[in-house]
This record gives C-alpha cells, sequence and structure tokens, in this order.
C-alpha cells in the first residue's frame, strides 16, 4: 500500500476495485464504514453483489475481466471534462500524451458497451473521484488475478496519477494482500529476481554486497518463478524441489498438473503444519512449527513490520529456521543463528529499507518500512513529493478480453474467492470447530433466473464442467452473482475450485485467471 | 498452573491484527483482540477470535514423515535432514543447483523467508526462489 489503514477513514472519496473487503481484509473494511460515517464517499466496483458493495454509495457491476476498459473510460470523462490535475502532472508524471491518445477511443458509448456498465454511473465515478480533495484505491485479488493483472495495476495507478491523488494522505494506490506475511515474503527477497529490499540479484553490485556478506558466490541469472518451476519439472529440468507453508497441489490454477509436476520430482521436500494434498505427493514431509511457536516478525499490507512471539515450544521440535540453518550445515554452508532476532539483525544490515529497524524498536506498535536509520519513524505514506522512479510514468494500456470466454459447450462465466469463515485452502480454518460449523461444504452461487431456468433449487446439488476438471457442488440460489455467472469459493480440499480454473497467466507477473473461466452447470438428481 | 498471556500478530491476512493469547500449562485456551494494536485497536473478526482452535489440532504434523511406497513412515530428525541433504547435494552435483527450486511462504515469518532465500542462493547456489504471492 502507498498509504496507511487509518488514513482510509479519512478520505473524502474511496474507490475500491475487486476487494471484498468485509470477507477478505474484515477489520481493513471498517476504516470503510468510517469513511462514510465520516461523510467520504465510498464507490464499490465488483461483478459480484458484496456487503461492502451493498454498503456503498456507488455500486459499479462491471462485466468479469473488463476493468482496463472501464478504468480507460473514467480517464477519457476525466480528462474531457477537464478535472485531471495538469499541474500533477506537468511537475511529477511522464507519458501524459501517449495516454490521452490511447483513452480517446474509449467513449463513454464503448466503454457502456464492454463494461455493462451505464454512462451516468461512468460520469458521476469519474467526476467524484477526481473532484474529492482525497481519493484513495484499493484493490485486491479481484485486480491481480487476471492474464492482464499488470495491465489493471497500472491502469490504476494511471487513474492515480492523471487526478493527483496520490502521495498525500488519504490518497494513493493500495492493494490488500492476500496473506499474513506475502508483503514480507517479498520483500525478503522471497523472488527469483531479487535479494531482500527488492536489490535486484542483475545488478552487480548487488550480488557483491551480498557475496561478501555471506561469504559465497551468487549466481547472476534471474531463476524462475512458481509456474515456470512447475513447468521445469514436467520439462526434467526442475529434479528437486522444497516448498514450505505452501500448498500449492490446491492453490494452484489447474491443480492436476501442479500434482504431476511434483511427482515427476528426483525429490520433493515439504514442510507444514498440516498433511495437505501438496505433502501427499512429498518424498520427504517435515513438520514445520507454526505462528504460536517461534519469534519473528510479520509484514501487513501497509508494510508495518510487526513482532510475533513464541508462546509455546515448537511441537515437533524445532522452529523452521532451525529446520534450514541444520540442512545447511549438512550441505557444507555452516550457519550459526542463536535467535530469529539475530536473523532479522544480518537482514535489516543488508536491506536500506529495513536498516532503521530492530527488535526493541517494534514493542509497541510496530514500524512501516521504508525506515533507513535507528531515529526515522518510518513511512506511512510512499511517494510524497516525488516517486520512486523520479518522475511517474503514464502507461498506455489497451483493454485485452479475459484468456477464456463463455461458448455453446461451457455457456456461464465462472469467478472465485473466499467466503467469511474460511481462509484460502482452509487447511487451517476447517480446523477449528466454530469455523467449519460456518460454512462445512462447497457451496456455489447461483442467479435465481438461471436456477428457475434450470429448475434447480436452493441446497440442490450440480455438476459443474470446465475444460480442465469437473465437481459437484451444493447451489446457493442467489442475487451475488448475475445471470450466467456463478461464484465457488476456493476453501474445499475434496471439491476444489482450482480443478477448474484456467491456468493462463499475466505474461508478466505470472498471475494465473483465477477470476475467470468458462464452465457448464448440471443439476444432479 | 502456569498461566501467561502473549501478544503477537495474528496469521490470517494482511490485515495483521494484534492478538493475545492464553496460554495454560502450554495449551493455548483463548485469544483476545489486542487493544493498543494500530491495526485492529481491540476488535477482530471471526477467523481471528478462533485462531487458537488449529494451532493444536489433533492433526499437526509432530514427526518427519519419509515416503515408503504409497505410504509415509515416521522417522527420526537425524535421518530425514541426512536424507534431505544427500539428495539436494545429489542433485545440485549432478545436474547444477538450477535444477532444484525452492517455495518461500508467504504464511512464516521475515526470518523464516529470509534464511530460506539464502538457503537458496548461498547453500544451493540457484536464483529459483519463489513463493505464492503472485497466486
Amino acid at each position: 500500500m502507498t498509504n496507511s489503514f487509518d488514513e482510509l477513514a479519512e478520505a473524502e472519496c474511496i474507490f475500491a476495485i475487486g476487494s471484498n473487503t468485509t470477507i477478505a481484509h474484515p477489520i481493513v473494511s471498517s476504516r470503510l464504514f468510517r469513511c462514510r460515517k465520516n461523510g467520504g464517499t465510498l464507490i464499490v466496483v465488483d461483478p459480484r453483489k458484496t456487503e461492502i458493495s451493498r454498503s456503498a454509495d456507488i455500486h459499479v457491476q462491471h462485466r468479469l475481466g473488463t476493468d482496463v476498459a472501464l478504468i480507460n473510460g473514467l480517464m477519457h470523462i476525466i480528462h474531457k471534462n477537464g478535472w485531471h490535475n495538469q499541474e500533477f502532472i506537468q511537475e511529477r508524471t511522464e507519458g501524459f500524451e501517449e495516454l490521452i491518445a490511447t483513452v480517446e477511443a474509449y467513449t463513454p458509448d464503448r466503454v457502456a458497451e464492454i463494461t455493462g456498465v451505464d454512462t451516468e454511473t461512468l460520469a458521476r465515478v469519474a467526476k467524484i473521484y477526481a473532484q474529492s480533495q482525497t481519493s484513495a484505491i484499493i484493490y485486491c485479488l479481484g485486480i491481480t488475478q487476471h492474464t492482464t493483472a499488470v495491465d489493471n495495476v497500472k491502469s490504476l495507478a494511471n487513474l492515480s496519477m492523471l487526478c493527483g491523488q496520490i502521495g498525500r494522505p488519504s490518497t494513493g494506490v493500495n492493494p490488500l494482500r492476500g496473506q499474513n506475511n506475502v508483503q514480507g515474503a517479498c520483500d525478503m527477497g522471497g523472488l527469483p529476481n531479487v535479494y531482500p529490499g527488492y536489490q535486484a540479484v542483475t545488478v552487480p553490485e548487488n550480488r557483491k554486497k551480498f557475496e561478501n556478506a555471506w561469504g559465497r558466490e551468487l549466481p547472476p541469472n534471474v531463476g524462475l518463478t512458481i509456474m515456470e518451476m512447475m513447468g521445469g519439472c514436467l520439462d526434467g529440468k526442475i529434479k528437486g524441489m522444497v516448498i514450505l507453508g505452501e500448498n500449492p497441489v490446491m492453490s494452484d490454477p489447474d491443480s492436476r498438473h501442479v500434482k504431476e509436476a511434483l511427482l515427476s520430482t528426483e525429490f520433493f521436500m515439504a514442510i507444514d503444519i498440516f498433511p495437505t494434498p501438496t505433502t501427499a505427493v512429498a518424498h520427504l514431509v517435515l513438520p514445520a512449527a507454526s505462528f504460536v511457536e517461534v519469534d519473528g516478525t510479520f509484514t501487513n499490507s501497509e508494510r508495518r513490520v510487526q513482532r510475533v512471539r513464541k508462546v509455546i515450544d515448537p511441537m515437533a521440535g524445532k522452529t523452521n529456521w532451525q529446520i534450514i540453518q541444520e540442512l545447511s550445515t549438512l550441505l557444507d554452508y555452516p550457519m550459526h543463528y542463536e535467535s530469529a532476532e539475530e536473523i532479522f539483525n544480518e537482514m535489516a544490515s543488508l536491506t536500506p529499507s529495513f536498516a532503521g529497524i530492530s527488535y526493541p524498536r517494534l514493542n509497541e506498535k510496530g514500524i512501516c518500512w521504508p525506515c533507513p536509520n535507528p531515529d526515522h519513524p518510518g513511512s506511512p505514506i510512499l511517494h510524497v513529493g516525488k516517486f520512486t522512479r523520479g518522475r511517474g510514468l503514464f502507461h498506455a494500456i489497451e483493454f485485452k478480453p479475459p484468456a477464456e470466454a463463455p461458448d455453446d459447450e461451457y455457456p456461464f462465466w465462472m469467478t472465485t474467492g473466499t467466503e467469511r469463515a474460511h481462509y484460502l485452502t482452509a487447511t487451517m480454518t476447517r480446523r477449528c470447530i466454530h469455523l467449519d460449523r460456518e460454512m462445512p461444504e462447497l457451496a456455489t452461487d447461483l442467479n435465481p433466473a438461471d436456477a428457475k431456468k434450470m429448475n434447480i433449487r436452493d441446497g440442490d446439488t450440480v455438476r459443474v464442467t470446465s475444460r480442465r476438471g469437473t465437481l459437484l457442488s451444493k447451489v446457493w440460489v442467489t442475487d451475488r452473482v448475475k445471470p450466467g455467472v456463478v461464484f465457488m469459493p476456493l476453501h474445499f480440499e475434496e471439491a476444489a475450485a482450482n480443478l477448474l480454473t484456467n491456468p493462463a497467466m499475466d505474461p508478466i507477473s505470472k498471475t494465473p485467471e483465477y477470476k475467470v473461466c468458462a464452465v457448464r452447470v448440471e443439476k444432479v438428481d | 498452573m502456569e498461566c501467561k498471556w502473549v501478544q503477537t500478530t495474528c496469521p490470517y491476512c494482511a490485515c495483521g491484527c494484534g492478538l493475545i493469547l492464553l496460554a495454560i500449562d502450554g495449551e493455548i485456551v483463548d485469544t483476545l483482540p489486542s487493544r493498543t494494536s494500530p491495526t485492529n485497536k481491540g476488535t477482530l473478526c471471526i477467523k481471528g477470535w478462533n485462531v487458537h482452535e488449529f494451532v493444536q489440532h489433533k492433526d499437526r504434523l509432530k514427526k518427519p514423515l519419509i515416503r515408503n511406497g504409497g505410504s509415509f513412515r515416521e522417522t527420526s530428525w537425524d535421518e530425514a535432514l541426512g536424507y534431505a541433504a544427500r539428495e539436494l547435494r545429489r542433485i545440485r552435483d549432478t545436474y547444477g543447483p538450477d535444477a532444484i527450486g525452492i517455495l518461500t511462504s508467504a504464511r512464516c515469518t521475515n526470518e523464516e523467508n529470509y534464511i530460506l532465500q539464502k538457503f537458496s542462493r548461498a547453500t544451493l547456489g540457484t536464483n529459483n526462489v519463489d513463493h505464492c504471492a503472485r497466486l
């Protein structure tokens, strides 16, 4: 996030797109309600009706996968009416002319045609976003789980820069991250192209710095992404895999493909707290320590580094860092850490954006990085005065439809997401008795008009089939989805939505298109 | 009876709410929201309130498991880590370090992520390290 949670409550306008906030980030959604109470305008853009869309001033219910067209359309209207921020554009950005040349073609009529949103709503949203003193964009996986993920995110950046709604309190472009420490896993260099703190592995000075600190020669080439690794397993390029605390057999699109990939390795080691469909195909499973068994830190969506503290001893006898340390020592690269804090301090000494953070400083409220020195208070707001790259670059982007669209054989759009009581592949939440009771089995949302046509009632069972696979599901007849669209939560191992989803991915971020695929729905008697 | 309250951070979504866990004689029995946390300020969602229910669930893995045909058998840490080291060394020496892929975890701590990517890059010698951020 470029800004912090609390600032959202003070915004004059919030533009929330692809975020089922009350379900996926309940505590952030409290800021959205507070924003409205303070007199702000809440605009929710979502192809589904959600709790937060029903509480919004304006719900823009566009078609699945039409985000770029919608945002280009808003920018077209903003520019035509002169609502853009000329001073901001001149002082802080480049590429404005190219952007305008592209959005010129996104007339309200054309955008209404593509997105299914009427031109009046488009004009109203454009005006409120552009003319409010402070407008904050928040987005979630509804923006990123598309073949156009990067285009979608860049379009939101375009919109914010066009109106100068960034670099000030209560503005910005704010992704709500999907998992507790996805921010931290990226920050720590759990990526094939960067060391901790986004220091590129291809820059010789960076490599030299880490080689000196770690006392080893390091590889200069960019590594493989998760999907490329899975492809590599099948091609025979990858012979060994180590997976810590992830369940890709269930969470990856086209999960059968992932299972085959892992089965075709010569050695696959999984480290996890519970048996999962992923540990089931491993050669070796090591028992991990959960968050109550370790000291450490998590970094939340607003880049706030916060303490995790040990409550009980590791149930299997070792913390995860001790496992890695011992394995490393056996592989002739001895590590001698005595505590998580020692690991943190080494990381901070090599990572400028963490240089001022230490455990004693994190005690009460945590610190938002960048925090370059021990006297620095942390940085809740990014891009104040200038962007990281200097001038903000507009990207002229054309709309591209999703990779798969309904046809005669697979006539429904399908989208996926989460429900209130569960979390991702639900290996944890289905083991919480009170949560399991809330939602014990898969239920797929179907619009009442479709249900009537197909003679399906609430609670009936249907077979849902895509080009990748097929499964059985209960039906929930609800207007949460539009006619012609079904919604399936991804939590259920015995009926995993990702048997059906499309593995087509964004060419840059390699994010699969979980949010759009085509399916057939048949009643089962 | 040993009773302790420990302040920590919720492991579910990226709100990062402050939790206080109550442990009695090594068993975690209750969760309370932290009032001093700048994130949740004394509130929690349904998942957070019930977080203590999964951590000591009977299904937790407690011993290393080694594949034995179609099933697993329990083994010691020494045997498990020895086996892992032998296999990773063999693959690295036979096919090169880039024949190994490592997935770190968006569920684990910063320290665990740091040490695992260091293991990948320095111990094994490959940048084939990623996690499910893109999923």
